[in-house]
């Protein structure tokens, strides 16, 4: 049955209402029209109205439309009241139990790694050595443990022969190698977009639209976009608005202000009770070792740290996926995610769900070349708190779909 | 149509494989130094034999060498400061503008160089500045040694009591130049990344001083320090910390053999770019082909212009964090060692281009060339600063692109030329 348009929509404000409810814009909006009532503009006949136009002056209804944008990108928002919720993860059976054997498969290596190594997957830090770490919080790289034993959980090589091997039972490929299955590393129907479909989602791409990277080269004059384009930038900055810049970047992202920009798409302000939580994350960090500990500085070692051009930041990679590891307010996006979160039991409480806990505490086991998703935010932002929270609104909005089957069209 | 087309024969006493592999590309070959050479990589100690009084011998107009006679009037480090601060009061006396000073004065244009004194000559005037900021480091280094060899830092009086003057016994004990040190200011608020400090590593070819001639090479790098960067002092001691030279790093615990702490200059460019904006970098970038051009202009004076000559120096210079950039010294002989693969690749390109212009189409050379190469062949070069051109051209020529703009984008249109343009670049 088709959707009513305006029921799903009555359905999506709803949602979001009850998202931004209680959340510290709500207090701070609250607090805002508060403190209103002292101005001399907002009159009691005209209540309502005077602390509206005080919100949108003041810069507060920008706030509040940006936060509205941020879950409106995040939650998918057209898919039907009586879904179930698996079908909000994943709608196509035969790709829910792809993930789901891929999944057991890498809890299996996880777990046999954990028992040949006799490592706990988790374990309260000694207090000289919670002091170490916290003298080295900011050179953890010059750290050097004994990783050899450890091996990554997978790496991508294999997620990405999983793919190769998906099939739709619905779909009859035949048993003999045709032109069909001959070409392509993919072999599941799925519905893309047509080129005029393309054409249309990415017309800012079309040749009589400027672009950054192509119409600022050395031989076109500034004059021509560059210069305007960078000045629309700085304007979309002082508005401060979410859906203009991401709108903006479609053609192109001027390198000084990118940093800015990027932070206004992903709504990420830094404020101090966002440092807080981060201080928090850090303090789990420093109190509790877990086992995927070893496998994050392993991959670092392997990978970010390992190019021929030097890794500047290494130690920034330690200070965001340590902490990323841990922090529960990751799990939310399993709700939209094809994948799960793994289990695991308090030590002699198998399958007794009171004593179950999520491992790692974010749900998501880090594989070989995890920092690489990282490692590019450290040219741009070097408070750790900030960085931090960039990376993570970067998983939890775009990078998790690219270790997940899923039939997601994005 | 040349009648004579014989190869270049070429001779070396600089074993590595980045020049050898470049002679025999092109088809050059291999002689003796006894024999009729046209080509000559030498050492800094071959150089001065060649052009000494006693041993020296004169070139004939087809052989070419790759070092000014008296190059250390810009590579020794004693000699460097001399120049410049030569060169700055002479512009001073002729009531240049480039001289002028700021209120507590400091040169504006031409203060680039950390405040040094040499020792034991400058002692006294050493210990007087020395006793304005008692606070301050100075960084000791030998007047004649490379690759971060003998330099310590000092906060005390103390820890140079043996190069005081004051002592009598010191004014009839000759001084060999091996014990000549220079002491400078130590940078201690260098440009951080990731909390590490580097240097940057350029390289300038002069293909002669009067008129100057040099080319700036596109691909510099930085090299950084594997540990972080703390100015407490008691960290003093750990060179691996305040010295940048990859000689000194390759022995930390941290070097890793498979990148030598190493950034391309253009990274260095994209980075400052998003993290300080684009007219900032800018600015930092023209400020240090200033320095470099600066540099070279002090000395053109005193430099033997030989023609038979050409030079490709190694220029360090640390950027503070107000986006300063110091000229700590220039080298003469910049390593042609590779501490990486990509390092190899980079030196190899680095002697091509260079020979591409020293050497025209590779062809036997004629010392009364106008030493004017065509643009195609500069390679990775681009011009840093033509004193003929400069010259020739009218004022609008100089405000509109200046020589020796940046490698950005958009090099130099819509900058800020807050310098006095016309006499700047003449």
């Amino acid at each position: 049955a088709m959707l009513d348009p305006d029921r799903g929509l009555s359905l999506t404000i709803a949602r979001v209402v009850q998202r931004l409810q209680g959340s510290s814009l709500h207090s701070q909006l609250e607090r805002q029209a508060r403190v209103s009532l002292h101005k001399p503009e907002i009159k009691l006949e005209s209540l309502k109205e005077d602390i509206k136009d005080f919100l949108k002056t003041s810069g507060w209804e920008k706030k509040l439309q940006n936060a509205v944008y941020s879950e409106l990108n995040v939650f998918p928002w057209l898919c039907h009241p009586a879904a179930p919720p698996e079908h909000i993860k994943e709608p196509l059976a035969y790709m829910r139990k792809a993930q789901g054997s891929w999944e057991k498969r890498i809890l299996k290596s996880l777990n046999s790694m954990c028992t040949e190594l006799s490592i706990p997957l988790a374990q309260k830090r000694p207090v000289s050595e919670q002091k170490e770490l916290l003298n080295k919080w900011n050179e953890m790289g010059t750290d050097e443990p004994d990783l050899s034993l450890f091996r990554p959980v997978y790496a991508p090589k294999d997620f990405l022969e999983v793919l190769m091997n998906l099939r739709n039972p619905n779909y009859e490929n035949g048993e003999q190698p045709s032109f069909r299955n001959h070409l392509g590393l993919i072999q599941v129907p799925l519905n893309v977009k047509d080129i005029s479909e393309l054409k249309e989602d990415f017309s800012e791409l079309g040749l009589n639209i400027g672009q950054l990277g192509i119409d600022d080269s050395a031989q076109v004059p500034p004059e021509f976009f560059e210069n305007d384009h960078v000045r629309v930038g700085q304007k979309v900055l002082a508005e401060q608005d979410s859906a203009a810049a991401q709108q903006y970047v479609r053609q192109g992202c001027p390198t000084a202000l990118r940093a800015d920009l990027w932070a206004l798409i992903l709504n990420i302000s830094n404020q101090p009770e966002d440092i807080l939580y981060y201080e928090q994350l850090k303090s789990n960090v420093i109190q509790h070792d877990l086992l995927v500990d070893s496998l994050i500085y392993k991959d670092v070692k392997l990978t970010a740290s390992n190019d021929d051009y030097y890794f500047v930041f290494e130690d920034y990679l330690y200070q965001v996926l340590l902490c990323f590891s841990r922090d529960t307010s990751v799990l939310e996006h399993f709700t939209y995610s094809s994948a799960t979160p793994p289990k695991s039991y308090i030590q002699g409480k198998l399958g007794m769900e009171e004593y179950a806990v999520f491992y790692p505490p974010n749900g998501v086991i880090p594989f070989h070349g995890f920092s690489m998703y990282v490692a590019p935010l450290c040219f741009l932002y070097h408070e750790p708190s900030k960085l931090y929270q960039i990376f993570r609104e970067m998983y939890v909005r775009f990078f998790f779909r690219l270790h997940s089957i899923s039939s997601h069209p994005s | 149509f040349r009648i004579m087309a014989g190869k270049v024969k070429w001779v070396t006493d600089i074993e590595k494989s980045v020049l050898i592999n470049n002679f025999e590309k092109r088809g050059w070959i291999q002689v003796a130094e006894n024999e009729d050479w046209n080509f000559y990589w030498m050492s800094v100690q071959t150089i001065r034999n060649v052009f000494s009084v006693e041993t020296g011998y004169r070139l004939s107009d087809d052989q070419i060498v790759n070092h000014f006679p008296n190059h250390y009037e810009l590579t020794r480090k004693d000699l460097m400061v001399k120049n410049i601060k030569r060169y700055r009061k002479e512009l001073e006396k002729e009531g240049s503008p480039l001289a002028e000073k700021d209120e507590n004065g400091k040169y504006i244009y031409l203060d680039f160089v950390p405040v040094t004194f040499m020792l034991p000559a400058d002692y006294n005037l050493f210990v007087e500045e020395f006793r304005k900021n008692p606070s301050s480091t100075w960084i000791m280094k030998p007047c004649g040694k490379a690759q971060g060899k003998g330099i310590f830092l000092i906060n005390k009086l103390s820890q140079i009591k043996k190069w005081s003057r004051d002592s009598k016994t010191s004014s009839f004990v000759s001084q060999s130049s091996k014990e000549a040190y220079v002491i400078s200011l130590y940078i201690n608020n260098p440009l951080l990344i990731g909390g590490k400090k580097f240097d940057l590593r350029l390289y300038v070819l002069v293909s002669t001083y009067r008129p100057l001639r040099c080319y700036m090479y596109k691909l510099g790098f930085c090299r950084f320090c594997t540990v972080k960067y703390t100015p407490s002092t008691s960290e003093l001691d750990n060179m691996f910390v305040h010295l940048t030279n990859v000689a000194i790093q390759k022995h930390g615990d941290d070097y890793n053999h498979i990148h030598g702490g190493k950034w391309t200059v253009s990274n260095l460019r994209l980075y400052l770019e998003s993290t300080r904006g684009k007219e900032v970098t800018n600015k930092l970038f023209d400020e240090i082909h200033w320095i470099i051009v600066q540099s070279l202009k002090a000395v053109a004076p005193v430099m033997n212009n030989d023609k038979h000559c050409f030079e490709c120096y190694g220029y360090d210079i640390i950027i503070d964090d107000k986006l300063k950039p110091w000229l700590i010294e220039v080298n003469a002989s910049p390593s042609l060692t590779s501490s990486t693969a990509n390092d190899r690749i980079l030196k190899y390109n680095l002697i091509n281009d260079t020979l591409n212009i020293a050497v025209p189409n590779g062809e036997i050379p004629d010392c009364k060339w106008n030493k004017s190469p065509p643009k195609e062949v500069l390679g990775n070069y681009e011009v840093l600063y033509d004193e003929e051109m400069a010259q020739s051209d009218g004022p609008e020529r100089d405000l509109r692109s200046r020589p020796g703009q940046s490698t950005g984008a958009k090099g130099n249109r819509a900058r800020d030329v807050g310098k006095p343009v016309l006499t700047t670049w003449k």
